[in-house]
């Protein structure tokens, strides 16, 4: 028997939870490269939401699962170009932190 | 002698017990990456939350993608991230200042988010299944169904994509050559 674990609204719940953590680390730091980590969590959000949708809901049975894969394939593509283009302005400015590539503001 | 269904005491059942148990472990350890001060603990912390994560899609039947979320995230992704903050990091990173400015208002929109989230679940009808325990297991012929059949296009179109990312973040990481290089920025 179960009382969370069976219902849907537990694991979207958890999924909001977490696409809201997501959202204030990408928000709020400074670090371009914890900014992608924040990016991940919020990718990790939706696909915990699409894979509960598609185990609960049966006419969306393994459309989640599918989702799931194709956004953990896009996420990669996502991280790779994302840290070179880290690495790319680092080699140039020197530092790490978003707040300080101000070139074309000034 | 058999467990029994319920947990005396608790009232909860034991797959109840193991997604609190999941679900704690990817909160507090998403906040560990998003509050903590030093990168590489925050790293570990990502790792963390999606090695937990993946205990959740085992109990959501869907194996292929926590296999996929241990090979590609935990794999692959973590570890392209550990080596980026070895590349970038230097010695007198500013501990103080790890977050921007405007880290209130940042703190308010993710808490008026979580509060949009919560309205708008429990405010829709799903017409989902309950089950008495976790959704069973339904083994990849669903996924497969799906993924090569109304998906086959947006399959093809993530593997041209994987194809042109490895390009172009080679090229971007590229050490430029010697008389190319522009002039140095200030």
């Amino acid at each position: 028997m179960s009382q969370i674990a069976g219902h849907l609204e537990p694991y979207l719940v958890l999924s909001g939870m977490l696409f809201a953590i997501g959202s204030f680390g990408f928000l709020a730091r400074r670090n371009a490269i914890t900014m992608l980590m924040s990016i991940e969590l919020m990718l990790n959000a939706v696909n915990l939401a699409a894979l509960a949708l598609g185990a609960f809901i049966p006419s969306l049975a393994g459309q989640g699962a599918a989702f799931a894969l194709l956004i953990i394939a896009v996420a990669a593509a996502e991280a790779t170009v994302g840290l070179a283009i880290v690495i790319a302005i680092f080699r140039n400015r020197k530092t790490p932190l978003v707040d300080e590539y101000d070139t074309m503001r000034q | 002698m058999p467990l029994p269904d319920v947990i005396p005491f608790i009232g909860l059942g034991w797959s109840d017990v193991l997604f609190l148990l999941l679900g704690g472990v990817v909160l507090a350890a998403a906040f560990g990456v998003v509050f903590g001060r030093d990168i590489i603990k925050s790293g570990l912390f990502l790792i963390l939350t999606l090695g937990a994560l993946a205990g959740i899609y085992v109990m959501l039947g869907a194996a292929i993608v926590a296999g996929a979320q241990v090979l590609v995230y935990i794999g692959a992704i973590s570890v392209l991230i550990l080596f980026a903050i070895m590349l970038t990091q230097t010695k007198v990173a500013p501990l103080k200042l790890a977050f921007q400015t405007q880290v209130a208002p940042a703190a308010l929109a993710a808490v008026l988010l979580a509060l949009l989230f919560g309205l708008a679940f429990g405010s829709t009808d799903w017409s989902s299944t309950v089950f008495i325990d976790t959704p069973a297991a339904t083994g990849t012929a669903p996924v497969a169904a799906a993924l090569f059949g109304p998906y086959l296009l947006a399959f093809e179109i993530a593997s041209v994509l994987i194809l042109a990312a490895v390009i172009g973040g080679l090229y971007l990481a590229m050490e430029p050559r010697g008389d190319e290089v522009g002039e140095e920025l200030p």
